[in-house]
């Protein structure tokens, strides 16, 4: 997509070369080795990623003493699925009710729980979500096609400190009768970041009044 | 500081446009800055995001987002005499000149598990001190209106904003820059929670909020009356 600011960089044959460069330089240097900078980017193209969030979004809403322990300390009950590490030192996730939507931004950087969630998508790093979500969550989740009505409060959470949030989306009404493994695939990466709901069809929509 | 990373607030950068199959890396070359910049084990003075902040605001505005990682790992490394500006450039001339110049490789199979077992694990950021909070769930405070000219966490659009504290952190690290020589006592955390309209007046969007993690020195305390 054109104008997304991975896109627009200053040079993108540039910044090849000089990465090229740098780990030549490195791995010269015995600093790196090759094989730790292949299984760092397979580790994160492969195998941590919004499934683990889905996970523990699955186990809250099916065991109520496990949705317990995820909001009273997120990192020892997302540790408890054997999610843990870097940028999840301090997991607190935020419950999604019928009148509070919980939704999470980084106005700074690009804070996000990579344990649960693995790397941020463009979007969440892009100049236009980190400036306007803070002023406009209405406006932006509208745009996401998520139209909140007014009785329910937006809360924005800006992730500026160590804390790392992670939002618990409300349990879509017509589901009681599937089992932990048939919810997983129904959680959504942007409902897990507040952009959006989770239905019954795994697709974004209006929440439903429960 | 007041610098171009703070964006809360801001107009002109249109609409959130997103990727649909969105890949993790949308250039080889991204997943392995990232990668550089995780686990070279050289720390980066200053910083990473400070690095990152005090690029020119055109520079940044312009950067990709894994080019200012690149940027503040590629500066860390020379800040820190690990190699040189020009070390750097001739690299990138050999292979701009012979493409075909075959990378160097090293491998070691231990230094993997090591550094994978490294990124499974963490330290808490919540520290034990013999110090009581300040502030208690459910008290009104205002944002201290601090200009800092080093690294912050105290973006501008709370700073003199009115709130009420919402969540407690215990005590953590204080991440702002600090004078030479100076150790910072780690601080409560408190989330505080502000109204719209508290924060865009009376054009704010109707029924919604923003909570930010706040530093117990970001805060004072707000009397009752008048707010």
């Amino acid at each position: 997509m054109s104008g997304t600011h991975h896109d627009h960089a200053g040079s993108g044959a540039d910044m090849a070369l000089r990465t090229q460069a740098l780990e030549s330089l490195l791995v010269e240097k015995g600093l790196i080795t090759t094989d730790v900078i292949d299984a760092v980017v397979r580790t994160y193209e492969q195998d941590v990623g919004p499934l683990n969030g889905a996970k523990v979004v699955a186990r809250a809403w099916t065991d109520p003493a496990y949705k317990q322990r995820l909001l009273a300390d997120g990192t020892a009950a997302v540790a408890e699925l054997g999610f843990s590490g870097a940028q999840g030192a301090d997991i607190v996730v935020l419950e999604n009710t019928p009148n509070v939507h919980n939704v999470v931004v980084c106005t700074l950087c690009s804070c996000y729980p990579w344990p649960v969630l693995g790397l941020p998508p463009a979007w969440y790093k892009s100049y236009a979500y980190r400036s306007r979500l803070v002023r406009e969550p209405r406006t932006v989740l509208r745009e996401f096609g998520l139209d909140l009505p007014e009785s329910i409060e937006v809360r924005v959470w800006d992730s500026n400190s160590d804390i790392r949030y992670m939002v618990l989306p409300e349990r879509p009404a017509g589901t009681a009768q599937l089992g932990e493994d048939e919810l997983v695939p129904l959680v959504t990466r942007d409902a897990m970041i507040g952009t959006a709901v989770v239905s019954a069809g795994g697709m974004p929509s209006a929440p439903v009044e429960s | 500081m007041n610098g171009i990373h703070d964006m809360g607030g801001m107009h002109g950068f249109g609409p959130v446009e997103r990727e649909d199959n969105e890949p993790v890396f949308h250039h080889q070359w991204e997943g392995r800055a990232f990668a550089m910049r995780v686990v070279t084990p050289v720390p980066i003075p200053g910083g990473a995001r400070h690095n990152i902040e005090t690029m020119e605001p055109l520079h940044y505005l312009q950067s990709s987002y894994y080019e200012k990682w690149l940027h503040a790992r590629v500066k860390g490394l020379i800040d820190s005499g690990v190699l040189t500006a020009d070390e750097l450039k001739d690299r990138e001339t050999l292979y701009r000149d012979r493409p075909n110049t075959p990378m160097p490789r090293l491998e070691d199979p231990e230094r993997v598990q090591t550094v994978l077992a490294n990124l499974r694990t963490h330290r808490s950021p919540r520290r034990d001190v013999d110090a009581q909070p300040q502030f208690d769930i459910g008290d009104p405070v205002r944002v201290r209106n601090l200009h800092p000219p080093g690294h912050t966490r105290l973006p501008r659009y709370v700073r003199g904003k009115r709130g009420v504290v919402v969540r407690f952190y215990g005590f953590q690290d204080v991440q702002d820059a600090q004078l030479p020589g100076v150790a910072a006592e780690p601080q409560a955390v408190y989330a505080v929670q502000l109204a719209a309209r508290e924060l865009w007046g009376d054009g704010a969007e109707a029924n919604s909020t923003v909570c930010i993690d706040m530093w117990e020195s970001y805060l004072e305390p707000l009397e009752e009356q008048g707010t």
